[in-house]
């Protein structure tokens, strides 16, 4: 199991779970967050910043807390 | 009257649109049901006058945020005719989502599809009349920046309005928001039949621009570089304005006004002149400074840029409980504390906000600077002056910090920190000139009246009672002042140096003025004097007191009517007043006891 959180820049991977309170789960939903969706991390910021992510059409910005509660399968 | 409800989610430009169809007339207004204030505006729709309500951007009608609940609360209690829902058109396959669950609401509604530009730069294709028969709601493609389709767009909503179906009770809308859909399948269903987006997406401009912007290395560099090179536009276009609006005030009170009392009695004249209209003038004095302000800030805003601030400074600032975009505020704080205040509006989560709002008013802004640079003139050498400037500067940005991680406990932020960045748009001016006097109108309506009545009562406090001079010793300000000589006794602060304390309350930048008036004498002279009444410590903690006891009135009155909370305000009046006490005690007997 790989989390969003440990996933290097430049690599892309689909989304398998997300497990979240249900605040966040409806968040994440809305922004493009679903089970099955590819993504790709663009860049992280200094000291250990927030993640920025692409999904489809959107970009988005996230921190690590946020991110360890996404499952991911990396493309190799 | 008719009742129409914009809705979107955030960065569709739903304000824009806003805007567009109300122009200068929208107002701030309080609704049944919900705490904060919505933007709403007459307009003419087909021979009705409508209200047409701003709803805040929200991404799920289901949701838990704040402007989510407000939303809710909105809907279930204020009858809506119609709805229209902004959606952008290149994210049209995860924003449809809000227009299918406003549908089960059974709201009549119109969806605007925004930015059509941007997603045919994209590829993305939206057969939008397909779309509608299966939506069975107009479907319309506009540009809210432009205009381009919003004659359509409302045409649609007339024939809507003028079918003249009775609104559904709020009551039942309440029930139904507590049902939540399942309309994920309804939606990739929608979009498979009706649009078409390409494999791979990218925006490459902004790519190009974010690669530099949010370098690794460079990214802050270049941020603070422009948050200083637009602090220094606001404050050198600012202040020619402000001393032109102060000598215009000034023209017109010797010219006018002076001579319209010169016959009534001293008290009178006092009152009106040195009160009513000196308050006046206060409150003017902040116009240009937030039509500037607001002008920088909505271009940031509306660029996208504020966004990746909050990327850049996140790591920092979450330790403190806050985010970049509160950062961005603080630092607009060392200009004036009034913009950076209504500034916070920005931030979306009330805890967090109300943590900037209580930070932001020990930023060391250009009024305080006034007043540092002439007791430093007087007091110091030039060899120390910089030194001293600078720990003052220092000492604001750690008050600030104590006060963030201290308190964050208190205001903690629940909202999950996930934002979307927009790409780099250039905003209109249209856009930027109707922000900008809406904040000031926001300003004139809230602020004023408490300004002023607080000039007139430091007025009264300063010139009564009458048989003895004004901001002397037997003054009630000079009575207050020896009251309180127990406390400030041991931070070095003496009886005169007190009432203009009680001066700088109004303005900090009248409190050279009044010690000109308190000791009798004006510029150099006043300098000398000063010099011999107190010491070099005396006039440090004396600085640090100035620097964090309270801003200033106009301060305190946008705090509390943008935190719309008076016990606020109380709590931000006693932590800054209780901490400038620790601060300058320490400070003071720390010198006096090593031997200074």
């Amino acid at each position: 199991m790989q989390l969003l959180s440990q996933l290097k820049i430049g690599q892309n991977a689909i989304i398998t779970a997300i497990e979240a309170d249900e605040y966040l789960f409806h968040r994440l939903s809305a922004l493009g967050f679903r089970v099955g969706k590819p993504l790709s991390i663009i860049r992280r910021a200094n000291f250990n910043g927030p993640l920025h992510v692409r999904l489809g059409t959107t970009d988005v910005i996230l921190r690590d807390t946020e991110a360890t509660r996404i499952q991911i399968n990396a493309e190799i | 009257m008719k009742r129409i409800a914009l809705l979107g989610m955030p960065n569709t430009g739903k304000s824009t649109l806003f805007n567009r169809i109300s122009g200068a007339s929208a107002r701030v207004g309080n609704w049944p049901g919900i705490t904060v204030d919505l933007m709403s505006a007459k307009i003419l729709i087909g021979g009705h006058i409508a209200e047409l309500i701003d709803l805040p951007g929200i991404y799920d009608l289901h949701g838990f945020s704040e402007d989510e609940q407000v939303v809710r609360r909105f809907l279930s209690n204020n009858a809506v005719d119609l709805v229209i829902v902004l959606l952008n058109s290149s994210q049209i396959d995860r924003q449809l989502s809000l227009v299918l669950q406003i549908k089960k609401l059974n709201i009549p509604a119109v969806l605007a599809l925004n930015m059509a530009d941007e997603a045919k730069q994209s590829g993305i294709t939206i057969d939008t009349e397909s779309l509608a028969n299966d939506l069975h709601i107009p479907v319309l493609s506009i540009s809210a920046k432009y205009g381009d389709g919003l004659p359509k767009a409302l045409q649609a909503a007339t024939q809507i309005i003028n079918q003249n179906q009775t609104a559904t009770d709020p009551k039942v809308i309440s029930q139904l928001l507590q049902e939540d859909h399942q309309i994920e399948h309804e939606m990739e269903k929608l979009i498979q039949h009706h649009v078409q987006i390409p494999t791979t997406f990218t925006d490459n401009t902004t790519d190009k621009i974010d690669k530099v912007l949010l370098h690794k290395w460079f990214g802050l560099p270049i941020f603070f570089v422009a948050m200083f090179v637009l602090f220094q536009f606001i404050f050198t276009v600012g202040k020619p304005l402000q001393d032109g609006l102060a000598w215009a005030l000034s023209l017109f009170r010797s010219g006018l006004l002076e001579p319209i009392f010169v016959s009534s009695p001293a008290w009178f004249s006092g009152l009106m002149l040195d009160g009513v209209y000196n308050g006046v003038a206060t409150v003017a004095a902040f116009v240009p400074i937030i039509v500037l302000f607001f002008l920088v800030m909505s271009m940031v805003e509306d660029s996208g840029y504020l966004s990746r601030a909050a990327f850049l400074m996140d790591s920092l600032m979450a330790k403190m409980g806050l985010d970049g975009r509160g950062f961005v505020m603080m630092l607009m704080g060392f200009g004036c504390n009034v913009p950076a205040l209504m500034g916070t509006r920005i931030m979306r989560s009330r805890p967090m906000r109300l943590l900037t709002m209580l930070v932001i008013p020990l930023s060391l802004c250009s009024a305080r600077l006034q007043v540092f640079i002439f007791i430093i003139t007087a007091l110091f050498t030039a060899k120390h002056a910089p030194l001293v400037l600078f720990t003052l500067y220092v000492m604001s940005f750690l008050t600030m910090f104590l006060t963030a991680i201290l308190f964050q406990g208190q205001y903690k932020n629940t909202e999950p920190f996930i934002l979307e960045l927009p790409p780099y748009r250039f905003p209109t001016l249209r856009q930027i000139i109707l922000r900008g006097w809406h904040e000031v109108k926001h300003f004139l309506v809230r602020a004023s009246k408490f300004i002023v009545i607080g000039v007139v009562l430091v007025w009264a406090l300063t010139n009564f009672p009458s048989n003895v001079p004004p901001a002397s010793a037997g003054t009630y300000a000079g009575q207050i002042g020896a009251l309180f000589a127990p406390i400030l006794d041991p931070l070095g602060i003496n009886n005169q140096l007190a009432i203009a304390l009680i001066f700088g309350f109004v303005a900090k930048e009248i409190v050279v003025g009044a010690l000109a008036v308190i000791y009798g004498m004006q510029g150099d002279a006043l300098m000398v004097h000063m010099a011999t009444q107190i010491d070099w410590v005396q006039a440090m903690s004396f600085m640090l007191f100035t620097l964090i006891y309270t801003p200033c009135l106009s301060t305190i009155a946008t705090l509390r009517s943008e935190a719309k909370s008076s016990a606020f305000m109380w709590l931000s009046i006693a932590w800054s007043l209780g901490l400038a006490w620790v601060v300058s005690f320490v400070f003071y007997q720390g010198a006096r006891w090593l031997g200074y």
